[in-house]
């Protein structure tokens, strides 16, 4: 019998399988189609102070390999999260659930983030510093170690649970910001958000994203997103939250080699919504197929 | 909703680039006329929403055009061939409101989803109109299919190459009692205002999932943010911000 359990700050796993915030919503649609209780746990759809509607439509644009989205952080805002949202989570999701926020100031950050701290089903705080930053002239916070630091700063005066910060791929040294978050006390780092991408339409000759740009995910990214989880392994001590592109049990191992503790499943999701339950049912037959009795005994193995 | 792989019967060509495909599997996901259908193909990343033409217990039919890469390699699929298909997708029609009397009214590929329906209240006894529209005579498909169950049948085009010349609304002249539409979103704002009753009216938006998950195919409504995919596909006239 192989283990699939992994600790992610102090918080047992049954297994590394985290779907994604954006593409699981806040679990319901999921849960009306399996037990979802059978993940790790999930990261709900990232909420800000008040309510989105996000970017004008098209949002999407098709990809090979992969997809584009230009939501825009469309989410009912906290107040609707607390008061609707997490009460009926309860009656499908049993464990604790990681709960995704997304700001344009410190003070969004750390409002949402005190809010969110007080309910006892949210286990984690992942914080995702890809928004742009409204003081810093709409460049994200995410995109220098100061801008990220600040918000981890912020975040962890208001509050005790474990603060995870997601960072962007689309910078010029993913490392040297995933330590001035360490430095700050992050718990964790969660990497990669989504990479800046475009499509145009040959027929109308103009960008198919009404936003014109969006964030590019899905398998295309994943050898990107494993050079950084790699990377980022070597330069810090906190664990790290692999994601960009996985699609497979094969590739939540390759993943962990690079130094993942867990892993999110994120555009899967949309193409195969049974994709979580189906990597997790066929993930101990892959790791007896490569001689892993342990998944605690990969993370980082490739280095 | 459920994930089948079906079984092409039948692909074949309507129009220049209209077609017409017939699988068959399990159906008892779809719950009415108006849902649609998320087609995983091989070569194509995510799935294409396709509306429900028609449907028995174990018969699917899809009308859908060429449009992009991914409609044109299922052009080129044939009988035997399997396709996985998330299917019962959406909100379709709610027949209750119709009166004695409603209307269909479909533009180019928005017809599909108008014979479903059409079957449905005439096997409750409604007298039925159906007006569909399209740009020249070499575009109408379904005119045959149509006249055999609807009472009346009304096929407009825009050069006026066949039927009745202009657009679905200079066909209004008849008496009803409600609309049911699908089609290119500022024909159904033009039938909206041309008509004097209530309706349904089916959007469309590029979608990420299909089925709630992703929020990529919202709407504003007057009783707020929607998705299309999950919230409709078919939303009540006095819903749509026009």
């Amino acid at each position: 019998m192989v283990n699939t359990s992994v600790t992610l700050c102090g918080i047992k796993l049954d297994n590394p399988l985290i779907p994604a915030s954006g593409t699981f919503g806040y679990g319901k649609e999921f849960s009306e189609l399996y037990d979802i209780n059978c993940l790790g746990t999930f990261s709900f759809k990232g909420t800000t102070l008040e309510s989105r509607f996000g970017n004008p439509t098209p949002r999407i644009a098709e990809c090979t390999a992969g997809m584009i989205n230009a939501v825009g952080l469309q989410n009912p805002g906290v107040k609707a999260v607390v008061e609707k949202e997490l009460p009926q989570m309860k009656s499908f999701f049993h464990k604790p659930v990681m709960a995704n926020i997304c700001g344009f100031s410190i003070e969004e950050y750390t409002e949402v983030s005190r809010i969110l701290d007080k309910e006892e089903q949210v286990g984690w705080l992942e914080i995702n510093v890809s928004c742009p930053n409204v003081h810093g002239g709409g460049m994200s916070f995410g995109v220098t170690p100061e801008g990220a630091a600040s918000v981890v700063r912020a975040v962890k005066a208001v509050t005790t649970k474990p603060v995870i910060i997601k960072l962007s791929p689309n910078v010029t040294d993913i490392v040297s910001i995933a330590k001035a978050c360490e430095n700050e006390g992050a718990d964790a780092i969660s990497m990669i958000n989504t990479m800046l991408g475009m499509r145009i339409d040959l027929k109308t000759k103009k960008p198919v994203i009404a936003n014109k740009m969006g964030g590019f995910s899905g398998p295309a990214i994943m050898p990107v997103a494993l050079r950084m989880v790699y990377q980022v392994y070597n330069a810090v001590k906190i664990p790290i939250i692999g994601m960009g592109g996985v699609s497979s049990a094969e590739d939540v191992i390759e993943m962990m080699l690079a130094g993942a503790t867990a892993v999110e499943i994120g555009s899967a999701n949309l193409v195969d919504p049974f994709i979580c339950r189906d990597i997790i049912n066929d993930l101990p037959r892959v790791m007896e197929k490569y001689k892993i009795n342990n998944l605690n005994d990969i993370i980082g193995g490739a280095h | 909703m459920k994930e089948v792989i079906f079984t092409i019967e039948q692909n074949i060509a309507l129009t220049e680039n209209v077609y017409k495909m017939v699988m068959s599997g399990d159906t008892s996901a779809i719950t009415g006329s108006g849902q649609f259908v998320n087609i995983k193909l091989d070569s194509q990343y995510l799935r294409r929403p396709i509306s429900i033409c028609d449907y028995d217990e174990n018969t699917l039919t899809i009308i859908y055009k060429s449009v992009g890469v991914g409609t044109e390699k299922m052009t080129k699929m044939s009988a035997g061939e399997k396709l996985n298909i998330l299917v019962g997708l959406g909100n379709g029609y709610e027949l209750s409101l119709s009166g004695d009397a409603p209307v269909l009214v479909g533009g180019g590929v928005g017809v599909p989803p108008l014979y479903k329906l059409c079957k449905l209240l005439k096997a409750q006894g409604k007298k039925v109109t159906v007006i569909l529209g399209f740009n020249t005579a070499n575009e109408v498909f379904y005119e045959d299919e149509f006249k055999a169950i609807a009472d009346k049948v009304i096929i407009t085009t825009v050069d006026g190459s066949y039927g009745v010349k202009g657009f679905v609304t200079n066909a209004l002249d008849i008496e009803y009692t409600y609309v049911y539409s699908c089609g290119p979103f500022p024909m159904l704002k033009a039938l909206s205002a041309a008509t004097h009753t209530s309706g349904q009216y089916s959007l469309e938006e590029r979608m990420g999932c299909g089925f709630g998950a992703c929020m990529g195919c919202s709407c504003k409504t007057m009783l707020g943010n929607k998705r299309i995919c999950k919230d409709g596909p078919v939303f009540v006239k006095e819903e749509i911000i026009w």
